[in-house]
């Protein structure tokens, strides 16, 4: 029921499109079976796998460099009250600025390449990586700590199986969050740019008139989307089975 | 070797305020080896803050605790701590068997000798079977057994308990105290327990301190002299355990009727 629902609405969706382009209502959009034909085209002959991997290479790099910095920076931000209290009010300036109003920095300085839009997407998804990194060093159980205390457990192991555990859960949302806003900026600062990849692509497609290529690219973007996103659901489920969200629980 | 006389555990003058708040004052009393004793009060009146103060996990601001004759500042290795919310004392994301082996870590012990140390602790609380189960995957009871596994493996001189059988169920908790004289038996470890219980006090208790006021002191210190091999039935229907109880009530009662409820001067 559920699977078949969904399947229905995408059916429902495109039939409408469908209708409404083969009819002219749309004005220059080509209907979905053009473009489905042009998604194939670009995956056949092989002029769809450079910028894949170019938008790829933008999103990995920039994503692996919003973790780490961002758990180093979150991480002692979190564990004390008093850092927290006195960064909070620079994170909230700084997590808001558009990560876009530095293409023209970011372009002086590093030129139309795949650096640009690394440090574009890094910036736009770092702070969610800190914040949900402090949120999760924050939420360390009182009883959970005196526990470990008591027992005089070491240092290492007191980091490695009571903080990291704790903040795993919402590192792993802050991780999901980044891979998202990382594509979304990798993708968006390639067409202002531009600068390669499924953006650069799309805004080519669009001056030599070519619409139908254009589309495919940008249904190229949302399948990418979903692929991650999807990935990321998995690898959470799993490491964290142990979660009250994601317990499989027999008694 | 330490005779049974002499203290492994003191309390003295332990004396506790959280701002103007004063909890503690002036509390002592001490705790002989293999000795059971039952910290009786009602809620609120400074039990945990005495139990961590005994620990090393809250420092007293006033008084000073001793373990082996040592004044306690932190958590002492030869004490280990039982707490009442064993679902949060229990790591989620570790299994029973890992979760038992945690305390035993540090103390420099081969694989084999921890596993051995694993499986008897378990077998000890009648848990051979759950190792590899997560905690969440237990009753409450079950988990409550887990965490004493923890504290059993660990080989502590010293058990403290906090109020540890509050949240389970009638029968479990009959068991679980059972257990508990039955593990000071056998492994002839000293075990200071809070409860706001007092049957249970007089139960398990060689020694019931009857904590009471505000800010608490220690009202009384009562000797039970029930002997060992106690019983759920028979112990409790016996009349000297009738009038220990009966006297332990009143004594709590009289007390509170005396203090005043505001805030005690300083």
């Amino acid at each position: 029921m559920n699977r078949l629902s969904q399947l229905g609405v995408i059916v429902l969706v495109l039939g409408a499109w469908q209708v409404a382009a083969a009819t002219g209502q749309l004005g220059a959009v080509p209907t979905p079976l053009v473009v489905a034909g042009a998604v194939l085209g670009l995956v056949l002959d092989g002029s769809g796998w450079g910028p894949l991997a170019e938008t790829l290479a933008s999103w990995f790099i920039s994503l692996l460099l919003a973790v780490v910095i961002g758990v180093i920076i979150g991480f002692p931000l979190g564990v004390s009250r008093v850092t927290y209290r006195m960064s909070v009010v620079t994170l909230d300036f700084l997590r808001t600025i558009p990560a876009l109003v530095f293409v023209p920095l970011v372009v002086l300085l590093y030129g139309a390449g795949l650096q640009s839009t690394i440090l574009l997407a890094f910036f736009g998804a770092v702070w969610a990586m800190v914040m949900q990194t402090i949120y999760g060093a924050r939420d360390l159980d009182p009883v959970a700590r005196d526990t470990f205390r008591s027992f005089g457990v070491r240092r290492w192991d007191t980091v490695t199986r009571l903080l990291l555990p704790t903040a795993l859960p919402y590192m792993a949302t802050g991780v999901r969050l980044a891979a998202a806003i990382c594509l979304l900026i990798s993708i968006s600062a390639q067409i202002v740019i531009p600068a390669g990849g499924f953006g650069e692509q799309i805004v080519v497609h669009q001056l030599s008139g070519a619409l139908p290529e254009m589309f495919a690219y940008i249904v190229l973007c949302g399948v990418l989307g979903m692929a991650i996103d999807s990935t990321f659901r998995w690898f959470e489920r799993s490491v964290l089975a142990w979660h009250p969200s994601h317990r499989k629980v027999s008694s | 070797m330490q005779s049974i006389s002499t203290p492994i555990l003191e309390a003295d003058g332990i004396g506790k305020s959280f701002g103007d708040n004063q909890v503690l004052s002036d509390v002592t009393f001490s705790v002989a080896k293999g000795q059971f004793v039952c910290i009786v009060g009602p809620s609120g009146t400074g039990k945990t803050t005495l139990l961590r103060a005994l620990s090393g996990l809250g420092p007293a601001n006033s008084g000073e605790v001793r373990v082996n004759g040592r004044v306690v500042v932190q958590p002492p290795a030869e004490l280990a701590v039982v707490f009442q919310d064993y679902s949060r004392s229990l790591m989620p994301w570790m299994k029973v068997g890992k979760n038992v082996e945690l305390p035993l870590r540090r103390l420099g012990l081969s694989r084999e000798e921890r596993r051995k140390r694993v499986e008897q602790a378990l077998r000890d609380v009648d848990l051979g079977h759950a190792e590899e189960l997560y905690p969440w995957q237990m009753s409450g009871g079950m988990q409550q057994r887990a965490a004493i596994a923890r504290s059993l493996a660990y080989r502590p001189e010293i058990l403290i308990m906090d109020e540890p059988f509050a949240s389970v169920d009638a029968q479990t908790r009959a068991d679980l105290e059972d257990l508990m004289l039955d593990i000071r038996d056998r492994l002839g470890v000293s075990i200071v327990l809070v409860t706001h219980d007092i049957e249970e006090a007089v139960y398990l208790g060689d020694k019931v301190i009857v904590l009471s006021g505000r800010p608490a002191s220690v009202a009384a210190s009562v000797e039970i002299p029930l002997g060992t091999g106690r019983d759920q039935i028979e112990t409790k229907s016996r009349p000297a355990y009738l009038e220990l109880r009966a006297e332990i009530h009143r004594m709590i009662m009289r007390k509170s009727d005396t203090v005043a409820p505001q805030r005690a001067p300083r």
